[in-house]
């Protein structure tokens, strides 16, 4: 059978939507307006000051490249995990649940939006903008590779995990929501600039802050204003395979919930 | 044996510390090409019960075997034995044609269906809407495109939930039709969830009435029917109020309505027919109206009930 179920799955997905190219093109637009505007919005706030939580202008573009892209990336491969609180509410999830394969991967390949890719190409065009700046190593280049694929594997994690909320709460999706795009907007600036427990919070328990803000250390090599040691920035892709396993333990005490309730 | 439970229970927390009970020790054996007929009012616990069959709900106590297999601990494997269609969810994909539906599904269960593809189009006449959209499709359409996608991988078990709901009197039978050849072939083990007794008297020979959780019958649908009657009603509307239209050959029982301007004469068709009722009524009294209709589940538990 050579090509993999889900590869015919999204390609399925992806035929569908390019039946109406200028639906498709006008919603890759608005994609790629929708993150302009939040580049925008940075670069106003630097007409009126010269630093941001302590950093340059051209360093909060890096980490909102960073932030960006990784959510980009995040958004395409499991954006659709947004869907899970309908999925539960309507009991949609058997018909995952009938079929010989894991629900999450069919619930993550169901509806893959092609249109995401105007998030990820604003992303990578702002990285490689602010990366121009950078005092390139060896190791240097490693980061800049991974970091927004750290993010991106980081980010998903976060919301899937979010998501599975709708397992336990019928409105489950508000928190889901504001953890998804509370994750994007607090991301894509320097941790420095919000309060010590929002900033704990980043660092502990929602590690948004390996998204963006340690890479972008690691990147430029400015020391820490935060006093973390050197060797944190290195560390995302660590806390990004953590988090992947704290959001599957939470699937799958999700759905176990799931078929303890029914519908 | 296909379909093997013990003692299989369902309990729900509705509220705080408020369960109800769903599913209550039922026990529960299909042999191999049996068509079952699964029975029983709205929330009598047939959804539960088929949900703990398929190994998307857990049951709370007792134990069940499909195919062999635990449905839960298994339900991969099992899911490639066994075709499910819930009559009110849909397991195609909306936006494609149908056939590619069909491709799709071919490909989830890894398996070459082309033969069992090319009868079913055939036989369920889908020739001319395999290209459509599945979102375009009618619902009898689209009931024989998701009855066609459980049975493309050759399940040993087909379970219909509801298949033929809200359907029209044509495509009912082209369905039934359908399901009563494969049956009669002995190509599937059947189990079927209806609230329409004409599905379960064409396809069923066993039945099984669930209600409140409990199994209230479990026999051939022939036994059934000798015992509780399996009555008709001739239900009749006069142009003056008369006493109750007792004493007419064949008919066992009259219920009276609106005083004496409507009546219910219940009677077994192997005793007499509609139309001797309806002769022998038009010698008593002028009639305005008539209507025959036939014993449905609800009133065939009553009578379990009340028997």
């Amino acid at each position: 059978m050579g090509k993999s179920v889900y590869a015919r799955i999204v390609a399925s997905r992806i035929r569908s939507q390019l039946a109406y190219p200028v639906s498709f093109a006008l919603d890759v637009f608005s994609q790629l307006l929708g993150q302009s505007m939040e580049l925008l919005a940075i670069l106003v706030i630097f007409t009126q000051v010269t630093s941001l939580g302590g950093f340059s202008a051209g360093e909060v573009v890096l980490i909102y490249g960073l932030a960006a892209t990784a959510f980009g990336l995040a958004d395409l491969a499991v954006g659709q995990v947004e869907a899970l609180p309908d999925y539960i509410r309507t009991g949609e999830l058997d018909v995952l649940l009938l079929r010989p394969l894991g629900a999450l991967a069919q619930l993550l390949s169901a509806d893959v939006q092609l249109r995401r890719v105007g998030r990820v190409a604003v992303g990578l065009v702002t990285l490689a903008w602010a990366l121009r700046d950078v005092e390139w190593t060896p190791l240097r280049v490693v980061v800049a590779v991974v970091a927004p694929l750290a993010g991106a594997v980081l980010l998903s994690a976060i919301w899937i995990a979010a998501n599975c909320v709708s397992f336990w709460l019928v409105d489950g999706r508000e928190v889901a929501n504001s953890v998804t795009y509370g994750s994007d907007f607090a991301t894509s600036y320097p941790i420095t600039v919000y309060g010590p427990w929002l900033r704990r919070i980043m660092c502990f328990v929602v590690p948004g802050a390996f998204v963006a803000y340690f890479p972008a250390l690691a990147l430029t090599g400015r020391p820490d204003p935060l006093g973390f040691p050197d060797a944190v920035r290195y560390c995302s892709p660590l806390v990004a395979a953590a988090m992947v396993g704290v959001a599957a333990l939470v699937w799958r005490t999700g759905v176990r919930r799931y078929q303890g309730t029914g519908s | 044996m296909i379909v093997e439970t013990e003692g299989l229970t369902r309990t729900f927390v509705v509220a705080r510390r408020k369960r109800v009970t769903a599913v209550e020790g039922v026990t529960l054996t299909i042999a191999a090409g049996e068509a079952v007929g699964f029975l029983g009012p709205n929330g009598a616990g047939k959804s539960t019960t088929i949900k703990m069959l398929t190994g998307v709900l857990v049951p709370t106590a007792g134990r069940a075997r499909v195919c062999g297999l635990d449905p839960v601990r298994e339900r991969r494997a099992l899911a490639r034995r066994i075709g499910v269609v819930f009559g009110q969810r849909s397991q195609l994909w909306w936006d494609l044609p149908l056939q590619e539906s069909f491709a799709l599904h071919g490909a989830i269960h890894r398996v070459p269906y082309s033969d069992r593809l090319d009868e079913c189009v055939e036989l369920l006449d889908m020739t001319e809407f395999l290209a459509t959209p599945v979102r375009q499709l009618s619902l009898g359409q689209r009931m024989r495109g998701e009855v066609t996608a459980a049975l493309l991988h050759r399940p040993e078990l087909l379970v219909l939930d509801e298949p033929t709901i809200g359907l029209d009197l044509a495509s009912k039978e082209r369905l039934r039709a359908f399901l009563a050849d494969l049956v009669a072939r002995g190509a599937v083990t059947l189990l079927l969830t209806t609230h329409d007794l004409p599905d379960v008297e064409r396809l069923c020979r066993r039945v099984v009435v669930i209600d409140r959780g409990r199994v209230l019958v479990d026999d051939d649908l022939a036994a059934l029917r000798a015992r509780f009657g399996g009555a008709r009603e001739v239900v009749v509307d006069l142009a003056e109020p008369a006493p109750p239209l007792t004493g007419l050959p064949g008919v066992h029982d009259v219920t009276v309505e609106a005083g004496g301007l409507r009546q219910r004469l219940a009677f077994a068709p192997a005793d007499t027919t509609a139309a001797a009722v309806i002769a022998a009524v038009a010698e008593r009294a002028a009639l305005r109206d008539v209507a025959v209709v036939e014993p449905s589940i609800e009133s065939l538990v009553r009578t379990l009930y009340a028997g």
